[in-house]
């Protein structure tokens, strides 16, 4: 049993690609369903984000164990433009795509814990943690 | 895999079961399958049934939001059922409420709910 595992973002065949993987090791953790949708939707919004405003990019999904917790952590990094202003992209309602994508708000919502790092010109990395209870 | 999503007709009704997650290219021609069938039978009522998704992210609430408000523009109504609770409750979370959308618990009681609207 690998405790981590990526897939590189290059087309919208690795955003299903991505889900699908975090889902099984969401399944496999022993997330209930709901938890399963959850952090099976936050990938996929990761995902097509790296897609749609990077190009390429990796999802990277990890099982954790912390003091008493088990927990799941997903890993969304590129070397794309980065990301101007976050209090904006982490407005509800702020879009660039004309719609696609529910925006970092949803994400962070859907999740335990969620960390944004970016600069312009160097990338951005989003880490995102979802707790077992 | 180039599987298409089967539409079926049921007297002046259209019937439509999504048994697999949709990627992109699914869920575009999906899009248009329906609208051409709308087209092609002069159908008035859809009703798609979601029984077998597990989730549903963003993009796809957009198509199936899309495709509603397309086949309205056509003159059919649409009723979505089968929405199971991890999908309303992330849509919810994640902030995209398909709003102004028909909806019924399951497929029976969608087919019931539609036949109403459309002999009113």
């Amino acid at each position: 049993m690998k405790d981590r595992s990526y897939v590189d973002i290059f087309t919208e065949w690795d955003i299903v690609a991505a889900r699908q993987l975090g889902r099984n090791e969401a399944k496999e953790i022993g997330f209930g369903t709901v938890d399963q949708a959850r952090i099976t939707t936050a990938i996929s919004e990761l995902a097509r984000n790296i897609y749609l405003y990077a190009g390429t990019g990796r999802i990277e999904i990890s099982r954790i164990h912390e003091k008493s917790l088990f927990g799941i952590s997903i890993v969304a990094s590129d070397q794309g433009p980065g990301i101007a202003d976050v209090r904006q992209v982490m407005n509800d309602g702020y879009t660039t795509s004309g719609g696609l994508g529910a925006g970092m708000p949803g994400v962070k919502r859907l999740m335990d814990e969620f960390d944004l790092v970016t600069k312009q010109g160097v990338g951005t990395t989003i880490t995102t943690i979802k707790w077992l209870r | 895999m180039n599987m298409r999503i089967p539409i079926l007709k049921l007297d002046e009704i259209l019937i439509v079961s999504i048994q697999w997650e949709l990627d992109d290219q699914k869920a575009i021609q999906f899009q248009e399958d329906l609208l051409n069938k709308i087209h092609g039978t002069s159908a008035r009522g859809v009703v798609i049934d979601l029984t077998p998704i597990d989730f549903i992210d963003s993009f796809i609430a957009k198509v199936l939001g899309d495709v509603i408000s397309m086949s309205r523009l056509m003159g059919a109504k649409v009723v979505i059922t089968g929405i199971q609770p991890g999908v309303a409750i992330t849509l919810i979370e994640l902030g995209i409420r398909l709003e102004n959308v028909m909806t019924a618990l399951d497929l029976e009681n969608g087919l019931a709910r539609l036949r109403a609207e459309l002999e009113a």
